[in-house]
């Protein structure tokens, strides 16, 4: 049984931690143990240890994925939110734009990709419309979903303070829609970073996903692995900032959270 | 004390002429309301009343007889299918400027303290707050708030949160309140002792007050008069006023009078075979 220390926060993020040290402990020592090749599956050692042989390089890399990502999923929240908006407000917006973006939502993006190169060459912009894409829908749809979750009495109460539609945007429909917002912003962001992989996979001289495809045509797997574990970092520390943004925002949503 | 079965239709009685004296802040003629289409439902029978300025109305009915439709006609929420509706000698065509309104449940924004909670309505016209401020601290303070401003909601009791929500619908000083089961969701305590804050209340600002609610002892203790809704579709059964002095206390309600006029309408719910286990 959990005792009551480990509940709190610090609690869990002991155990969060010791997950990930036993979980890179039996990948080290099974590796070991059954001898399996660096080429099929190298050890976290080996993996750091390509790491630290060059950190600048792969940091530089990973920069250009980020900027690719926050670019994608910027342009994903701003274009994405103001649709919501329209589409929440503006009836005949609803059975047209937003079912043909729930129909388009269906195709598979990643699909599309190589359509932008050919579209937009192979500089930055294709890279961050993939992104955008990929991320877009996702908070179309959760954004969508918040402005409508509005309790029917809170738009009572507005319509006897005879509110205007912007008052009630703004003070009620779209407080009322962060905690959904922010979930799909969360996932939108993990979707940014496919998009921008995807991007470098299907034409780059940098970025993370160029050096996955890049070492992966020279057997090169612990360069790889390296690409990944930076991807990985990468997307946890954006996950990590988006939530502590969302606690800042909605200090309504913590303070329920103390209490039970 | 004047009791009367369709009270407009025998305008005799002290009350009646109490009542004639002050001007008529609501005035329903024929107000009916249908829902649906081809099979429609009628929610509310042709209701008929004259509310007085200063006066403390109580709409009682058994749920589902419609008197929250009724009293959402008066917001200017929902449009009467028939009748017309006027308040402040004005049809009632979106909700009226001048009035304020509680729900059954507080409806507090919880992202907001309960001090920008109060200041809701003065954001929504657009004034600025400074001229309301002192009158803010004294709702808070009427209603046992004080203290509490710098709180959000979800950390307040359900007693609390409605004090809060009265406040807020109290700010930019109404003449008319409505107020749908107000108290509806709170345990006997809390009622209790909203009951008496809101006679207080009432007493030192005399507003227009249409209460709804389905209590037939807090109906009598709060009303000047009370407005006994039939079953579905809902119709006026009973026009009762209260002639109990003012302040009524809690005790009051084992006093013989406060139990008349409490036996008196249930005795109608009995005829309306709204106890048939009895």
């Amino acid at each position: 049984m959990v005792n009551g220390k480990l509940n709190g926060r610090v609690g869990r993020g002991i155990l969060t931690v010791s997950s990930f040290v036993i979980f890179f402990l039996i990948w080290q020592v099974a590796s070991q143990i059954f001898g399996i090749r660096p080429v099929i599956l190298p050890t976290p050692v080996a993996i750091l240890r390509e790491l630290a042989s060059s950190p600048g390089w792969y940091l530089l890399q990973g920069w250009y994925t980020l900027l690719t990502t926050l670019a994608g999923f910027g342009l994903a929240v701003v274009i994405g939110v103001l649709l919501s908006i329209l589409i929440v407000e503006v009836k005949i917006l609803d059975s047209t734009l937003y079912a043909f973006i729930l129909a388009l939502n269906t195709v598979p993006k990643v699909a599309v990709a190589p359509l932008f190169v050919i579209w937009l060459g192979t500089g930055s912009q294709p890279k961050i419309a993939i992104s955008f894409l990929i991320a877009f829908f996702a908070i179309v749809i959760d954004a969508v979903l918040g402005l409508r979750s509005v309790p029917p009495e809170m738009l009572d109460l507005a319509a006897t303070l005879r509110g205007g539609r912007w008052d009630v945007l703004r003070r009620i429909r779209f407080p009322c829609a962060l905690p959904s917002l922010f979930a799909g912003m969360k996932v939108a962001m993990s979707l940014a970073l496919v998009g921008s992989v995807v991007g470098e996979f299907v034409a780059s001289e940098h970025g993370l996903g160029y050096v996955i495809l890049a070492a992966q045509g020279t057997f090169d797997t612990p360069r790889v692995f390296a690409a990944i574990f930076v991807l990985a970092a990468g997307g946890m520390v954006l996950f990590w900032i988006l939530s502590l943004l969302e606690r800042r925002v909605m200090p309504w949503h913590a303070s329920l959270q103390v209490r039970h | 004390m004047v009791i009367m079965a369709q009270a407009r239709a025998t305008p005799e009685g002290a009350a009646t002429t109490d009542r004639a004296s002050a001007p008529v802040h609501v005035e329903a003629v024929g107000v009916c309301k249908h829902y649906g289409g081809r099979e429609s439902v009628q929610a509310l029978g042709a209701i008929s009343l004259t509310i007085a300025k200063g006066q403390f109305i109580s709409i009682l009915g058994p749920s589902g007889c419609g008197k929250t439709t009724f009293l959402r006609c008066i917001a200017g929420l929902e449009k009467p299918s028939g009748g017309t509706l006027a308040v402040g000698g004005q049809t009632v065509d979106r909700p009226p400027s001048d009035m304020g309104m509680v729900f059954q449940r507080d409806v507090l924004l919880d992202w907001r303290t309960i001090y920008d909670n109060i200041f809701l309505p003065i954001e929504f016209r657009h004034e600025s707050r400074k001229p309301y401020e002192k009158r803010a601290q004294e709702l808070l303070k009427l209603f046992g708030l004080a203290g509490f401003d710098r709180h959000f909601p979800p950390q307040l009791s359900g007693g609390m949160r409605q004090r809060a929500a009265i406040c807020r619908a109290l700010i930019a000083d109404p003449s008319l309140l409505l107020m749908d089961e107000p108290f509806g969701a709170l345990d006997a305590m809390t009622r209790d002792q909203l009951n008496v804050e809101l006679q207080r209340i009432w007493q030192a600002t005399h507003k227009t007050v249409v209460f709804i609610t389905h209590s037939i002892p807090e109906a009598v203790f709060l009303s000047d008069r009370i407005e006994v809704f039939s079953p579905r579709p809902g119709r006026i059964a009973l026009s009762l006023d209260i002639d109990l002095p003012r302040p009524r206390r809690m005790a009051m309600r084992h006093e013989p009078e406060f139990n008349h006029y409490c036996s008196k309408i249930r005795e109608l719910f009995e005829d309306m075979g709204l106890f048939q286990e009895e």
